[in-house]
């Protein structure tokens, strides 16, 4: 008896935990679709009106636009730069390797701030002007860590045979790798891909100190707009925000995992 | 898989090692070895683990480099040749194939880089299946075969390519101990028919014993043996040898006086045995006898009269177990040493405390020095 009791209550607690979590992204979501200026509750009717706005505020798209191109970019580069990496860290064994490994991981721990204001201060030192280039090495620095510790843990899966194999076979190193290790390695570098995206896409802090007013990404234009007012549009855009970061993620994992069963390994 | 019909003599020195070392940091692997593999034959390296024998193959194969040394295939020296332009075909352990790739695909690898038309590839992958008595399993998954079918794809692919050797690194010890047989059978037919040079590596020694044509036994990367089979269990160089091939029996003792037909070699019980003269030993040599458990034949005491030439010693029983075709006995001597018998069943069992008495005939007792 005593024991259900106790097993009520941590259901109760997680329950409220789970409430107070959700209860503002919710807030969020339902005002985005209330027609009045100023959102209160109970809501007045159901529209699509900030939502019809937020397609015709070309400054907006415009931040999209800057969003996307940045985020698909950063996980194409950060991939490219990544796999290489991972295969080292994972196949060879070099001097400073654990080293290295462990500054490549660096980013994930250090205060965005820090790294936003030291990649500004870098530029400013080699007398370089802010540039779309700039924002693209951090987002790409920022993301690294993901791509190699998803890449990483995959390769340490596949087994040195199957490239051992390949080469006694007659495949080349890099025959092998296209063949072989690249296939294999495929869930987790689209995995990888995915989690950049979505980082670059969130990323607010170290944008902040990276962005120009010409490449202002979409979290970084909706901190801007809240200082001035707070205008309903901004609910629209968190609610689409919203539905792309979650969605994107799932949808990854689930193609990984069909991906995954299709080959057998 | 023809690449040896049609040549007349044989190369006694097809696959050539020589003075090998192999160093990881500051552990040896291999130390100064010298090997000849004889075209066609099937030789097994024979060890327990960390004796350097994998390390060995995979220098072969190209996937370690030596620290030292040269390795020579068909005369040729390959130390800086690619693995992937070796034309040798290696099989692992846990059979690695490609697990994204189909039974064809995987059997075509080797194939597609050797430019070749698509219908020969065809061709050549289904005689390849056929070979190891699984055809028509092309477009399955390995994932869908059994660890023992998987294995046979694995020897399919490595023989398709027709390689100048086939390499094998305990390619059995993966299946269940009644498959291991069947497939032990079936490596050892296919290499005979392909007629393919082949380099096994094991630490069992009962593969090694049934299916090669030289034995080479290894510890701590060196050479301790190398020989027939017949000839490592039946006239092992040393303790290690002779410990490691079958159940042995050590009795130690020194050669009191020799004769053309008979070395006669004074025990610890005081009794003297003898032993078939066959090399070259002097008087007062410490040595010891190795007599395999199977060659001694146990009477009861009371009743024993020792046959003409035979040698023979009292014991007490001290433990025995019943093996179903065989009775395996521990033997106490008089000196408190303990030897191991194994009696085929005939009609008379003996008990614990039995006292009894143990003859073996001279032709039996290997002389190795003591150690």
């Amino acid at each position: 008896m005593k024991l259900t009791s106790g097993w009520t209550w941590i259901k109760i607690y997680t329950l409220l935990i789970y409430v107070w979590m959700f209860t503002p992204i919710v807030a969020v979501v339902l005002l985005s679709f209330n027609p009045q200026q100023f959102g209160s509750f109970p809501m007045e009717g159901f529209s699509f009106r900030w939502y019809a706005k937020l397609a015709g505020n070309a400054t907006i798209l415009g931040a999209f636009k800057n969003s996307l191109v940045l985020g698909s970019l950063t996980a194409v580069l950060t991939t490219a730069i990544g796999i290489p990496a991972a295969m080292a860290f994972v196949r060879y064994q070099f001097p400073g390797k654990e080293t290295l490994n462990t500054l490549l991981l660096t980013p994930i721990m250090i205060p965005e701030v820090v790294l936003g204001v030291a990649l500004l201060i870098f530029i400013r030192w080699l007398q370089q002007p802010k540039s779309f280039a700039l924002l693209l090495i951090g987002h790409v620095v920022l993301t690294l860590p993901y791509v190699l510790l998803v890449v990483q843990a995959r390769l340490v899966g596949i087994k040195k045979e199957y490239e051992e194999a390949a080469q006694t076979l007659g495949a080349s190193p890099f025959q092998t790798f296209r063949s072989i290790t690249f296939p294999l390695l495929a869930p987790a570098i689209f995995a990888g891909m995915l989690f950049s995206f979505t980082i670059s896409f969130d990323d607010v802090t170290a944008t902040l100190f990276w962005a120009t007013a010409q490449n202002q990404t979409v979290p970084v234009k909706i901190f801007g707009m809240l200082r001035n007012s707070i205008s309903p549009e901004i609910n629209a855009l968190g609610t689409v925000m919203i539905v792309l970061t979650v969605s994107i993620p799932l949808l990854a994992g689930y193609l990984s995992r069909r991906f995954a069963r299709g080959n057998g390994a | 898989m023809e690449n040896t019909v049609g040549k007349k003599d044989k190369d006694p020195k097809f696959v050539h090692f020589r003075g090998i070392v192999k160093r990881f940091g500051s552990v040896t692997a291999v130390e100064k070895m010298d090997l000849d593999i004889p075209e066609g034959s099937l030789v097994t390296l024979l060890g327990p683990s960390g004796c350097g024998k994998t390390t060995l193959l995979r220098m072969l194969a190209g996937l370690e480099e030596p620290t030292d040394g040269d390795i020579f295939v068909n005369g040729k020296r390959i130390n800086d040749t690619p693995i992937h332009q070796r034309n040798l075909g290696m099989i692992f352990q846990n059979y690695a194939l490609f697990p994204h790739k189909s039974i064809f695909d995987n059997v075509a690898f080797g194939l597609k880089y050797r430019s070749m038309p698509r219908a020969q590839i065809k061709e050549k992958v289904k005689r390849a299946l056929e070979m190891v008595r699984l055809p028509g399993v092309e477009n399955r998954k390995p994932a869908q075969l059994s660890g023992g079918q998987q294995q046979r794809i694995a020897l399919a692919r490595a023989i398709v390519i027709e390689p100048d050797v086939l390499l094998m690194d305990e390619p059995l010890s993966a299946l269940d101990e009644n498959l291991r047989e069947d497939m032990r059978r079936e490596v050892d037919n296919l290499q005979r028919m392909l007629g393919v040079t082949t380099i096994f590596v094991t630490h069992d020694q009962r593969e090694a014993l049934s299916m090669s044509d030289k034995i080479v036994v290894m510890r701590d990367g060196l050479t301790l043996q190398e020989g027939a089979p017949e000839e490592v269990y039946n006239r092992p160089a040393n303790h290690f040898v002779a410990d490691f091939l079958g159940h042995s029996n050590f009795l130690p003792g020194e050669i009191v006086d020799q004769d053309e037909e008979n070395i006669r070699v004074k025990i610890e019980t005081g009794d003297v045995l003898l032993a078939k003269q066959r090399g070259a030993w002097k008087k007062g040599d410490a040595v010891e006898i190795v007599v395999r458990a199977q060659r001694f034949e146990v009477h009861r005491k009371k009743d024993f009269a020792p046959d003409e030439g035979m040698n023979h010693f009292a014991g007490r029983i001290k433990d025995r177990s019943y093996m179903g075709g065989e009775v395996s006995y521990f033997i106490e001597l008089p000196s408190e040493r303990e030897i191991h018998v194994i009696s085929m069943m005939r009609t008379h069992t003996y008990d614990y405390g039995d006292d009894v008495s143990v003859q073996v005939s001279p032709y039996h007792c290997h002389l190795i020095t003591a150690e």
